[in-house]
């Protein structure tokens, strides 16, 4: 791709960037500005926090955004791949499968030891008080 | 062959760099200084959007957008878990400027980095002239990955596994429950 072809994007962007300045600009310049609390306040959005949440959330996501990050990185490579496939035939293939089989296979793993399963406690919870029989609780 | 001032300025790809190059540095400049780290982040995005920009105008177009998605997809997405999985504040009120101790050796540090790669740069390229280029294709990139270089490429998939396991490892719980 030359230069000059990411013209329409570059002006796209430029575009996207100007208006929502103009429009941030403007809206600063002709919207009457006479805040009070009662209006700062949030509306109808719940109870007003005191304090930030003290716990943390669960390292789980931590696992989840690190699955993320391997996977993009192997789409780099399919990308690669995928641009000229025709040419590489069977054995350009069996390149790629091996690359994902080996990524697969921890993705396999990690969800077979359960990592990527949410609200466990609460599951085993409800299957307890349905072997119980008593179905009313669970609502 | 030695390029003057004015002849640096008759080219329309320096122009186009310098327009790259000043949002760049300025999220780089907001990114340490401003206040909350959420912003910092964000700033960082348009950062690293400027450099992505920068191999695009140099040619280097599956270089550009392995930056878009590896830099802006992923790795600011692991920075935001990062932040939330840790006890950084995350209001506005917080103060992350560090005292002037741990300033001082900061600043240093980046001087003399940015001394030794200009430097190296000068040293290198003051006197050469570079000739205008054809951008490369991202086919090429491949034919070589595909021809030359399949072992490299499949020794990256046991990086990029032993990367996922570091993850894993990290992550689980030692109590023989989930991981």
């Amino acid at each position: 791709m030359e230069l000059s072809d990411y013209l329409p994007i570059a002006l796209m962007t430029l575009l996207g960037i100007g208006f929502a300045v103009a429009s941030i600009l403007v809206s600063k310049l002709l919207a009457p500005s006479n805040p009070t609390p009662e209006k700062l306040a949030p509306y109808e959005c719940g109870i007003v926090p005191l304090q930030d949440p003290v716990e943390r959330f669960p390292v789980k996501f931590y696992l989840v955004a690190m699955l993320f990050v391997i996977f993009d990185v192997e789409i780099i490579f399919l990308f690669v791949w995928a641009v000229s496939y025709k040419e590489f035939g069977w054995a350009g293939l069996g390149a790629v499968v091996v690359f994902m089989l080996m990524l697969i296979e921890t993705l396999a793993y990690v969800w077979k030891r359960g990592a990527l399963e949410w609200n466990v406690a609460r599951r085993q919870r409800y299957r307890r008080i349905v072997a119980e029989g008593h179905l009313e609780e669970a609502a | 062959m030695t390029v003057s001032i004015a002849d640096w300025f008759k080219e329309t790809a320096n122009w186009v760099f310098i327009l790259l190059a000043i949002p760049t540095l300025l999220g780089a400049w907001r990114t340490v200084t401003s206040n909350n780290i959420v912003r910092s982040v964000l700033y960082l995005v348009v950062s690293l959007g400027g450099a992505a920009a920068m191999f695009l105008s140099l040619g280097a177009a599956f270089v550009g957008w392995t930056v878009v998605l590896v830099y802006i997809g992923a790795v600011i997405i692991l920075f935001l878990i990062g932040i939330m999985i840790t006890r950084a504040p995350l209001g506005m009120k917080a103060e992350l400027s560090h005292a002037s101790n741990v300033r001082m050796p900061a600043a240093l540090l980046s001087l003399s980095m940015f001394v030794l790669v200009a430097w190296g740069l000068i040293d290198a390229f003051s006197n050469t002239a570079i000739e205008p280029f054809e951008p490369t294709p991202t086919s090429d990139i491949a034919n070589l990955i595909f021809s030359r270089f399949v072992v490299p490429f499949e020794v990256v998939s046991i990086v990029l596994l032993a990367a996922l396991i570091g993850g894993i490892a990290l992550a689980r719980r030692d109590d023989g429950g989930g991981a």
